[in-house]
């Protein structure tokens, strides 16, 4: 491996623009979702991370102490999710057919030409991130803008974020960056930088200003995988179950 | 900012992460105030009332920039007897209540009439135009051949003298206290006392305030005193023309600057100068002297014009013919795009171009502008995608209510597909002056073409139609330079060679470097002076891309900002009247006594060999007039305005009245509203006005609506409503309330609410949320409902349209529409679709006693 | 790759990836990957059309086809960064949303007809020449005023300068006065 690389989101200054939302969309040709109607959310009509959606800007609208803001009474956060590409990635750990794989920069990444779709990734990731999407039956997922690193590129929503809340680069220096800014911030903390957490830290860490439940995120995330063994136990089962399923639909397919 | 100008915000957290305060003045709870030290509600329409009291709060503290202010600004200028401020009544001197105007001339300096640099120019014609009639009787003899000698007014570097501009301006002011500005606008006094002791405190030799503004200022019926008022205050507190400072207008298109430079607005020519009003027996002279200024670089009007008249008609403009003056048309008051609309529906207007405008729902009262589109005999759409505007005539919601009848409109129709930025080149003048070119990537697919060359071939048609008519009225059209090379397979016009001719030509025909090459000989040509340079040595100014990086913080070398590439207006005020910066923290341009010359960060903005010294002769005109520390260089009077003496229409000063429709008295003059404002010509069913405060009726309206736009849309959607990217990040059109409002109007997050104006009836989704506020506004609760107006029936991102509840009543100097501020209803439910729509508009005027007189008065 | 390096066992064995969640895994679709930014024929330099900031963009060109659109970091603007209207100018100049052909509607009529680009430039002329007649003014109230209420454009705060020089030049010649744009808005 190369130096492992990730994201740093610092929400102390996201503006909630959803220009990573655009970004990832465009450059990873993620499909638009239709008919979407108001989620009452806030600002956030986009809900979750999900097959088609790689980044989620979360809008928090709670109300403080008078004097907290200059505004007594009003706090507005904004947050941009994205997969947390764990040291200890439950997903690929139960990933039957080798789609997923950790790559040289230390990222999770699915691979479409591989994932038959069985979805046990789904529930084995312990924020929810990965998810099928509806046509194809495939897992999606934030790749990091896998391709992009290759040729040297920061990934599209880092290099599009208008006051640099999204920070991409190499994991140590942004640790070291993060360390410095929760300092300064009043009321900051980190989620997902510390390598002893359930999933040994996240290639993805952020700077929250309030507790990770506020913006959807779990408390204490635990890599899933923990109990492997009797895990496996079931996948040989359901794949078993699977080749029947496939044996079965091509014995009806023929004429 | 942060909602609308994401990108530029990222300068503000900067400046906020090196320990800058962000004050963040707004009706809403925004993304901007989300990041902001301070988030403070006002209700809309009221910051005169606000600005007022931060520049009454500064007089009446000292806290003003002394030694800027006197050397500046006309604090010390003399006003003429004839001036009597707005009191009680709120009326200035000068008032005509029968034609609703003012005379201005009862607002001069003492003893001598100056000209403004913009704004409205013509007021003063019949004054100027006769004294150039004199002066021109008398030149040779008396005065020899520079013209006569403009006396300046006199002035009171004292600022004791009961009419200095100074007196004047504390007097007028004393109103706008703490406790007025808290029951105008709602601001608790000790927020208020914050905001102006921030403000001060960051503003003098060491600091700089800058204020950043977009259309929550103009788009009110007072609107451009909104930006004096911010004007005055940020000149006595050394804020203009220099770094940090400034009052930034954040405009919403790319181009928006651009095409006010080089104007698609009826009453300019590119460059500012002035459109000429019918006058009888006006010629080249007469209209020069009238709109010209007689000191500074307005005095230069002639070499402007003229080099303008020359890029248009080339050899056929000739000093015997007044170089083609007199195939400028001529104006009668106001053309407007409203007027144009009231044209439209009488039938005098029957054919219109829509080029990337959609007014159906993008304009003030939509259903006013359906109307017009309605009536006419074609009409050309030239846009990306099948916007409202285009297909009003099938499914425009007046179809539904059963106003109008498909195969009743007569309008024909073309649809032309655009080009977009990647299938041209041409250049965007961005919100700074910034001229950055766009380089041509692909050939517009299909029928796709840009406007360039639909203007173009356009152009060469009617030219070739018409190349054999003898008629007077066509020669402009016959001697217009029309000759642009083309290439490609669309036989696209060149647009360096249009940048080319808007750079100018000298006598040689080389490329001029300056506006101040140009001559008033016909010597030389100037598409717009302003713009000279951008061509200049023969290179593409505006193309130039040095990274950023390997640049200073100003970056000069990229792009080309007007004039002469200067980043800072007016930035010889960076420097104190002898030449030397401010303080070192602060420096910027400065004098160079060892080289004899203005030097610094940027391009210096004023005559560079100019000695802070220099004291010019007493027969001086033009720029030769302006002395070393008359930094205003486009001023008649080298100072920036604390007191207008011409420009306005509504005043020298600016002075609160409330907007059109307001559920508020005005609380500072019995005026209740803008007594010149333009409402008159657009008396229309459509366009009822409605009672306010006191009047009875009023109390059907009691709610004040504002307009606004969200990051995720652009305008009014046809840039953003059809695109699966965007759509889908505000997939429908919403109002947001308070939870206050919510309760006492029964309305229900998520749920439906019908919004009611004497204009029309919109629906919109409930946004419940606590960033909208009530406020307290002398004594009584006042609910504001945000409306984003990106919407229309069309697309993929669907909702009612903002524009349908607003009237179109304007700013008497700009004639922009009152969208910012407006009184309304609001209630649960779904609205009624068809006639009984209307039916509930007629309830609603019914209820409110409207007549066609209601809300008219002067 | 021999034909044994595509063996994921093979690898799995041979590179230290021994559960195969590394290198092992890579499929040749992935080995394969670069950014198509990367393929591009050129990279042209644009701004963005949206608000009046001024963003830089990088316009990268493939087969006559725009691929990718993304913030220019030589910006001293915008350093490289894009809002997500920016981040949508690829949608907004290459998407299914953008008519391609001109489309007409008779007065009266109710519905759009194709027409041809060269004909509706001559009816437009035509037209323009019959508006620009019947609302033609030598004088108001004895004044000369020499021009047109016949005709009207709105437009401009999107286009370019150079566009809008034209537009101003040519309808100035014609007499039309009412020319406005979104300033005016």
């Amino acid at each position: 491996m190369t130096q492992r690389m990730g994201f740093f989101t610092d929400t102390s200054v996201c503006i909630g623009c959803k220009a990573c939302e655009v970004a990832c969309k465009e450059w990873n040709g993620v499909p638009s979702s239709d008919g979407r109607d108001l989620l009452g959310l806030s600002y956030d009509n986009t809900g979750g991370l999900g097959a088609d959606t790689w980044r989620h800007v979360a809008f928090i609208e709670q109300e403080v102490p008078a004097g907290t803001t200059g505004d007594g009474g009003m706090r507005w956060l904004m947050s941009s999710d994205v997969c947390k590409h764990c040291t200890n990635a439950a997903c690929l750990d139960v990933c039957p057919t080798g789609a997923l794989f950790r790559t040289e920069f230390g990222t999770v990444v699915v691979q479409e030409d591989i994932c038959n779709g069985c979805g046990y990734c789904v529930p084995a990731c312990p924020y929810g991130v990965i998810d099928r999407r509806e046509d194809d039956g495939r897992a999606w997922k934030c790749t990091m803008c896998y391709d992009r690193l290759g040729d040297g590129l920061e990934p599209a929503c880092a290099k599009a974020c208008p006051t640099d809340s999204i920070q991409y680069g190499p994991l140590d220096e942004l640790r070291e960056r993060a360390a410095e800014r929760v300092e300064a911030v009043p009321g900051a903390r980190l989620y997902g930088d510390d390598p002893s957490d359930g999933v040994g830290g996240d290639g993805a860490f952020f700077l929250l200003l309030d507790e990770p439940e506020v913006y959807g995120l779990p408390p204490d995330p635990v890599v899933t995988t923990r109990d492997l063994p009797s895990m496996w136990r079931h996948v040989g089962a359901a794949a078993c179950v699977m080749a029947a399923v496939a044996a079965a639909a091509f014995t009806r397919s023929k004429p | 900012m942060a909602e609308c100008h994401p990108v530029g915000f990222q300068w503000v957290m900067e400046a906020k992460a090196r320990g800058a305060t962000v004050i963040h003045i707004d009706p809403r709870f925004t993304r901007t105030s989300a990041v902001a030290d301070a988030h403070v509600p006002l209700r809309a329409g009221s910051d005169i009332a606000f600005l007022g009291g931060l520049i009454n709060y500064v007089l009446e503290s000292g806290k003003y920039f002394k030694d800027y202010v006197l050397a500046y600004t006309n604090a010390a200028t003399i006003v003429t007897e004839d001036f009597a401020d707005a009191g009680d009544d709120g009326l200035f001197s000068g008032f005509d209540p029968d034609h609703r105007t003012y005379d201005v001339r009862a607002w001069q300096y003492e003893g001598t009439e100056v000209q403004a640099a913009s704004g409205e120019r013509d007021e003063l014609y019949d004054d100027r135009a006769r004294m150039e009639q004199v002066r021109a009787a008398g030149r040779g003899e008396a005065h020899g051949s520079g013209g006569a000698h403009v006396e300046p007014a006199p002035s009171d570097p004292t600022l004791a003298h009961p009419r200095c501009v100074f007196q004047i301006l504390k007097r007028h002011f004393a109103r706008y206290t703490p406790e007025m500005v808290e029951r105008v606008c709602g601001i608790p006094r000790s927020d208020f006392r914050g905001i102006a002791e921030a403000i001060t405190a960051n503003s003098g030799r060491d600091r700089t305030t800058v204020f950043v503004y977009s259309v929550g200022w103009t788009q009110h019926t007072v609107g451009v005193q909104y930006i004096r008022t911010a004007s005055i205050l940020q000149s006595l507190l050394g804020n203009i023309g220099r770094p940090g400072g400034g009052i930034l207008a954040l405009r919403g298109h790319a181009s928006i600057q651009g095409s006010t430079d080089i104007p698609t607005l009826f009453d300019l020519l590119p460059g500012y100068i002035p459109m000429p009003h019918a006058h009888s027996n006006e010629n080249l002279n007469a209209f020069v002297a009238a709109e010209g200024t007689d000191k500074g670089y307005w005095a230069e009007l002639r070499s402007y014009l003229v080099s303008l008249l020359k890029s248009w008609w080339g050899p056929a403009a000739t000093a015997e013919n007044d170089y083609c003056f007199d195939y400028l048309p001529r104006l009668t008051g106001s053309h407007s795009t409203y007027e144009t609309v009231m044209a439209q529906i009488a039938g005098d207007c029957r054919g219109y171009f829509l080029l990337g405008e959609n007014p159906a729902v993008g304009s003030a009262n939509a259903r006013l502008q359906r109307r017009g589109l309605a009536s006419l005999d074609w009409l050309v759409v030239r846009d990306f995608s099948l916007i409202e505007s285009a297909t009003f005539w099938k499914d425009g919601p007046e179809i539904s209510t059963g106003e109008m009848r498909t195969e009743d409109i007569g309008t024909e129709v073309f649809f032309l597909p655009a080009a977009a930025h990647t299938e041209k080149s041409g250049s965007f003048t961005n919100t700074q002056r910034l001229l950055q070119w766009h380089h041509e990537a692909v050939e517009p697919p299909g029928d796709a073409r840009s406007e360039l060359w639909f203007t173009y071939h356009l152009g060469r048609r009617v030219r070739e139609k018409l190349a054999g008519s003898a008629d007077d009225r066509d020669r402009p059209l016959h001697d217009l330079t029309w000759d642009y090379p083309v290439s490609g397979s669309h036989d696209e016009p060149s647009a360096e060679a249009v940048l080319a001719e808007i750079n100018g030509r000298d006598g040689s025909g080389a490329p001029v470097k300056s506006y101040t090459q140009l001559r008033d000989d016909g010597s030389t040509s100037c598409g717009c002076w302003i713009y000279a340079g951008v061509y200049a040595d023969g290179v593409n100014q505006a193309a130039r891309r040095t990274p950023g990086k390997e640049q200073d913080w100003v970056a000069p070398a990229w792009g080309w900002a007007w004039p002469a590439n200067r980043r800072i207006l007016y930035n010889r005020a960076s420097a104190d009247p002898s030449g030397r910066p401010w303080s070192s923290r602060k420096a910027y341009v400065w004098w160079d006594a060892s080289r004899g010359g203005w030097t610094g960060h940027d391009i210096p903005d004023f005559a560079v060999d100019k000695p802070p010294d220099y004291v010019p002769d007493d027969d001086a005109t033009g720029a030769a007039a302006l002395s070393g520390t008359d930094a205003f260089i486009m001023q008649a009077d080298g100072k920036a305005w604390l007191y207008a003496p011409a420009g306005l229409l509504d005043g020298p000063l600016p002075a609160h009245y409330e907007p059109q429709d307001s559920p508020v008295p005005n609380l500072l003059h019995s005026q209740q509203r803008n007594p010149v404002r333009q409402v008159a010509p657009f008396a229309h069913p459509d366009n009822r006005l409605q009672p306010s405060a006191a009047e009875p009726g009023s109390e059907v309206f009691g709610y004040v609506a504002t307009t606004y736009r969200l990051t995720e849309h652009h305008t009014a959607g046809g840039m953003s409503r059809w695109l699966p990217y965007l759509a889908e990040l505000q997939p429908s059109f919403f109002c947001e309330i308070s939870p206050e409002l919510a309760a006492e109007r029964g309305l229900e997050h998520l749920g439906w609410a019908t919004i009611a104006t004497a204009r029309n009836v919109i629906e919109a989704r409930v946004l419940v949320t606590r960033r909208l506020r009530p406020l307290t506004v002398d004594g009584k609760v006042i609910h504001q409902v945000g409306l984003p107006y990106h919407w229309g029936p069309n697309g993929r991102s669907t909702g009612d349209a903002a524009n349908e509840l607003a009237a179109v009543s304007l700013d008497p100097n700009v004639h922009i529409q009152e969208v910012k501020a407006f009184a309304c209803d609001i209630r649960p439910g779904r609205r009624p679709a068809g006639p009984a729509r209307l039916a509930l508009v007629r309830d609603y005027q019914r209820r409110a006693g409207i007549t066609e007189r209601t809300g008219m008065e002067p | 790759m021999t034909w044994i390096d595509s063996w994921p066992v093979y690898r799995q064995l041979r590179d230290s990836d021994r559960f195969g969640r590394g290198a092992a895994a890579k499929s040749r679709a992935s080995e394969d990957l670069a950014p198509r930014t990367k393929a591009a024929d050129k990279v042209v330099k644009s701004v963005c059309p949206y608000c009046a900031v001024g963003c830089g963009q990088d316009v990268y060109v493939k087969d006559e086809k725009v691929v990718q659109i993304e913030g220019d970091p030589d910006s001293p603007v915008s350093r490289g960064r894009l809002c997500p209207k920016g981040s949508a100018s690829l949608q907004l100049t290459t998407g299914g949303a953008r008519e391609e052909r001109v489309k007409y509607r008779a007065p009266f009529g109710d519905q759009w007809v194709d027409l041809d680009l060269d004909t509706a430039m001559d009816m437009i002329a035509d037209r323009v020449i019959a508006a620009r007649a019947a609302g033609w003014q030598d004088e108001v109230d004895g004044t000369p005023v020499r021009r047109t209420l016949g005709f009207a454009s709105l437009g401009g705060a999107t286009l370019d300068n150079e566009e809008n020089y034209l537009i101003k030049k040519l309808f100035t010649a014609l007499g039309a006065v009412q020319i406005e744009n979104q300033a005016r808005i």
